[in-house]
């Protein structure tokens, strides 16, 4: 054996460094940093979702309606017509001697609203900035409960992330079940928007001759019972309070029986405002309304402190607790849409997986047998560089935590088949040498000059066009430039520098007799009249 | 084992230009096929939902057509089967934007009544998004073929470049006329295997180039048809080589890779065919019509040594301290 060169040193250093950092990949251990298999490799459900910002508006015009409302009747100022029409608030004040209370009530409350008044007539509005702030708000907050939901359904690692300015991206790996995936996607869509709203008495009788226009003048709105039994309910439509000042929410069973309830607490306003409420509204009926469906209605017999309440109704347990952390992770301010999905049953996952693997193992074994047919013990050392590059990109995917999906498989195999042209290159470079009569030592290392420009030049111009892709592509694509980049850098590091320093290492070894064996060139050349 | 072992040079460049027409013919045929029977655009770009269906056993094809057609979302919607006998695929122009609900448990629910079946999968995209995949993939293909350039240019010469260019587009074109022809459903897949098309063109010609810029260096013949052929010759051994062990890869990838990635690999198994083919017979005669010159470039290469030997011999001077 020659002399240990630098070039072997780092050769096997790599080698080994591939394959210690690729078993927790390999054997799929708890510990460690390991390849994570993409979606379309376990199976699971990928979604981009985009928000409906406008309905965000709307409601953030709402709860100013509300808080007006609320500090209108705490001063005792008697308004008319109280409502909102096309994104507006309006009221008309009837004692003009109110009007200085009013517009300082309402420069406190509402920086960022534009007032308009003519005469005893209020019309408010957001502005544009708070307009945007609210989409923006809107956005980041379906991104935090979106993402707390799914933590707390209890699945692996979903993924809940902003893309771009005003899309979601949710990835929810490992789903088994359609029922799980049903489940799932109701708790992502579930507005869980919760309102306490008064039942308008006065025409409650009325309700189901009403028509929705007609409400609607009264200040009032038809909602249905959740039980989809025909019971309907005229509402004040501005609500008493809402979701916003909830803070908990769990599920509890009826004291007699087995029914499931979810019991909420409020906030310290929000319990103030509930108690202020349910005292001067003894006898009449408030209705718990979750998504635009009414629950519960019961009659409000005393006033109710501490800012506890309970919703009962028509649900299984199982939605009771979903219902449950859709509440505590918070409303969605804007209802999400899908813009695109892709769900993967874990069967096509795992055939996938085989289908890759199988390509992937006999196009390699198809290779390597191919190298040691035509260059003998040459097409067994880039060989050798071609198993350390496999175990390199896997080890470099580990420790990037990468995620390995079908078209990355793709870039594995492919891979393959271009990491071998580096040494295909070389041996065809030294056996051109050696045929021209250059001593052994003279071709392996002019072969390896020679050859370095084409196979640096050729690598270069591949990786601008994967890092490119890489830069523009999503999902797929993205996995696919991955593994082809880290296979091209690896590559340059095994069949160059990895296979020269071999060269180097077992050059007194390599008999100049027996040429055939070693390059596969078919005339043994007699090396003894070589310069 | 040897194959290709050659005394005197193969002379490529004397039927250059025939192979010249016969690549202007493909191209005109791949552009008379995209322009008329157009790409077939698959969910990724032109929206729509795909949902795969595996039946236990035979799947009621017909049965399933003609529920699905009977069914007001899912008009004009093409019903195939995937694979295998027992899996199906529904394809639909809509793309419902409910998270809840949404094509699978329609599907569910309307195919019911046929048979016990599981569904694999379902791909909804909608139409904004096939939009901005559309551009970024094709932002994709242009920097990457400036960035080629400008390396290329930077590290040859600006006919270097231009030819190789020239073949990547011939490239590009044919396989996409090929897609075009039998109607490969282009998906992301299919645009990451057109970039890699691209990146093995160019593989596959800088190859070729480096041994003729060798070549420029070092045949005696100033004639650039003569050091053309000299060096396709040597470099032939490996481009033969390697292209079939690329193609073998391939082909397993195709044949056994599962339908999911048989438009993928067979978008590549033409593009390592058309590459390989280009590198010596598009892109080695453009760099000789483009009047390259021999002579210029070796008085160049002369004159940039001789540069270089000056500048060591002054620094040498500089350092002995004589000026």
């Amino acid at each position: 054996m020659g002399k240990l060169n630098y070039r072997v040193v780092l050769f096997t250093f790599a080698f080994l460094f591939g394959i210690v950092f690729s078993i927790p990949s390999l054997t799929q251990s708890e510990e460690g940093k390991k390849i994570t298999l993409g979606l379309d490799l376990q199976g699971g459900l990928h979604m981009l979702l985009s928000v409906k910002t406008e309905v965000a508006l709307e409601s953030k015009m709402k709860s100013v309606g509300t808080t007006v409302k609320y500090n209108l009747e705490k001063a005792d100022i008697v308004v008319e017509d109280l409502k909102i029409d096309d994104g507006k608030v309006m009221f008309e004040l009837l004692d003009p001697q109110d009007t200085a209370n009013v517009d300082e009530m309402l420069a406190d409350e509402f920086k960022e609203v534009n007032i308009k008044k003519s005469g005893l007539v209020y019309e408010m509005s957001l502005s544009p900035e708070l307009a945007i702030k609210t989409k923006q708000n809107a956005i980041d907050q379906a991104v935090d409960t979106i993402r707390n939901r799914l933590n707390m359904f209890g699945l692996a690692e979903p993924t809940v992330a902003k893309q771009g300015s005003d899309r979601i991206l949710v990835e929810v790996p490992g789903i088994k079940t359609q029922e799980d995936e049903d489940r799932i996607k109701s708790l992502i869509a579930k507005a869980a928007h919760l309102q306490m709203m008064a039942v308008d008495e006065d025409r409650a009788n009325r309700v189901y001759s009403m028509t929705e226009a007609e409400a609607r003048q009264f200040g009032d709105i038809i909602l249905d019972d959740v039980a989809e039994d025909g019971r309907k309910y005229l509402l004040y439509s501005i609500p008493i309070l809402d979701g916003s000042m909830l803070t908990d929410a769990k599920v509890g069973y009826e004291q007699k029986g087995t029914r499931p309830l979810i019991n909420f607490s409020l906030n310290g306003q929000g319990a103030k405002i509930f108690a202020d409420f349910t005292e001067k509204s003894v006898g009449k009926r408030m209705a718990v309304v979750l998504d635009g469906k009414v629950y519960t209605a019961p009659n409000i017999i005393q006033r109710i402190g501490g800012g506890q309440v309970q919703i009962t109704g028509a649900f299984t347990s199982q939605e009771a607790h979903d219902i449950a952390i859709a509440l505590r992770s918070g409303a969605l301010l804007a209802p999400v849409e899908v813009e695109s999905q892709r769900s993967i049953g874990p069967s096509l996952g795992k055939d996938n997986i085989q289908a890759s693997l199988i390509a992937l193992i006999v196009g390699f074994l198809a290779v390597i047998i191919f190298m040691v047919l035509y260059y003998g013990m040459a097409g067994v050392v880039a060989n050798l560089a071609l198993i350390a590059n496999l175990f390199l990109i896997l080890a470099v995917m580990s420790l990037f935590e990468a995620t390995l999906t079908l078209p990355g498989m793709a870039g594995i195999v492919l891979t393959v088949g271009m990491a071998v042209d580096a040494n295909v290159i070389i041996t065809e470079r030294i056996r051109e040498l050696l045929h021209a009569g250059a001593s052994l030592t003279k071709a392996i290392e002019q072969g390896y000059n020679n050859a370095f420009t084409a196979i640096w030049d050729a690598n270069i111009t591949t990786l601008i066009a994967a890092v490119v892709l890489f830069a523009y592509g999503t999902g797929p694509i993205k996995g696919f430039s991955l593994t082809i980049s880290i296979g091209i850098l690896a590559s340059m590091l095994t069949a160059i520098l990895g296979t020269h320093g071999i060269y180097q290492w077992i050059l007194p070894r390599i008999d100049k007799r027996k040429m055939k064996f070693w390059f596969g060139i078919e005339q043994d050349i007699d090396m003894k009249g070589a310069k | 084992m040897e194959v290709f072992k050659y005394k005197e040079p193969i002379k490529f460049m004397e039927n250059a230009k025939k192979f010249g027409v016969f690549s202007i013919v493909l191209i005109i045929l791949s552009l008379g096929l995209l322009f008329t029977k157009g790409l077939n655009y698959g969910i990724d770009f032109a929206g729509g939902t795909i949902v795969q269906i595996k039946y236990e056993g035979t799947a009621p094809i017909d049965r399933v057509r003609d529920i699905v057609s009977g069914h007001k979302n899912y008009a004009g919607a093409t019903v195939t089967s995937f694979g295998s006998d027992s899996e199906i695929v529904i394809r639909t122009k809509q793309a419902s934007k409910s998270v809840k609900g949404g094509a699978k448990v329609e599907v569910q629910k309307m195919l019911a009544s046929t048979g016990k079946f599981e569904i694999r999968r379902v791909d909804l995209v909608g139409p904004s998004v096939g939009e901005e995949l559309k551009t970024k993939g094709l932002m994709a293909m242009f920097f990457s073929i400036i960035g080629i350039l400008l390396y290329l240019s930077f590290r040859f010469e600006w006919r270097f470049a231009t030819a190789s260019v020239v073949a990547l587009v011939h490239d590009v074109t044919i396989a996409m006329g090929m897609l075009a022809l039998f109607q490969v459903e282009v998906n992301l897949p299919i645009l990451a295997a057109i970039l890699t098309i691209l990146g093995y063109s160019l593989n596959d010609t800088v190859i070729v180039f480096d041994r003729i810029r060798e070549g420029v260096r070092n045949i005696k013949s100033p004639e650039m048809e003569d050091i053309v052929n000299e060096s396709v010759t040597r470099t032939l051994s490996r481009t033969t080589l390697t292209s079939l062990t690329t193609f073998f890869v391939v082909l397993t990838l195709y044949l056994l890779g599962g339908e999911i990635i048989s438009g993928f690999s067979f978008t590549l198994l033409v593009g390592v065919i058309v590459g390989t083919y280009s590198s010596i017979f598009v892109a080695s005669p453009i760099l000789m019509w483009l009047n390259f010159s021999v002579v210029e470039f070796r008085e160049k290469e002369a004159a940039k040594l001789k540069r270089q030997k000056e500048r060591d011999k002054q620094r040498a001077m500089y350092e002995q301290g004589t000026i």
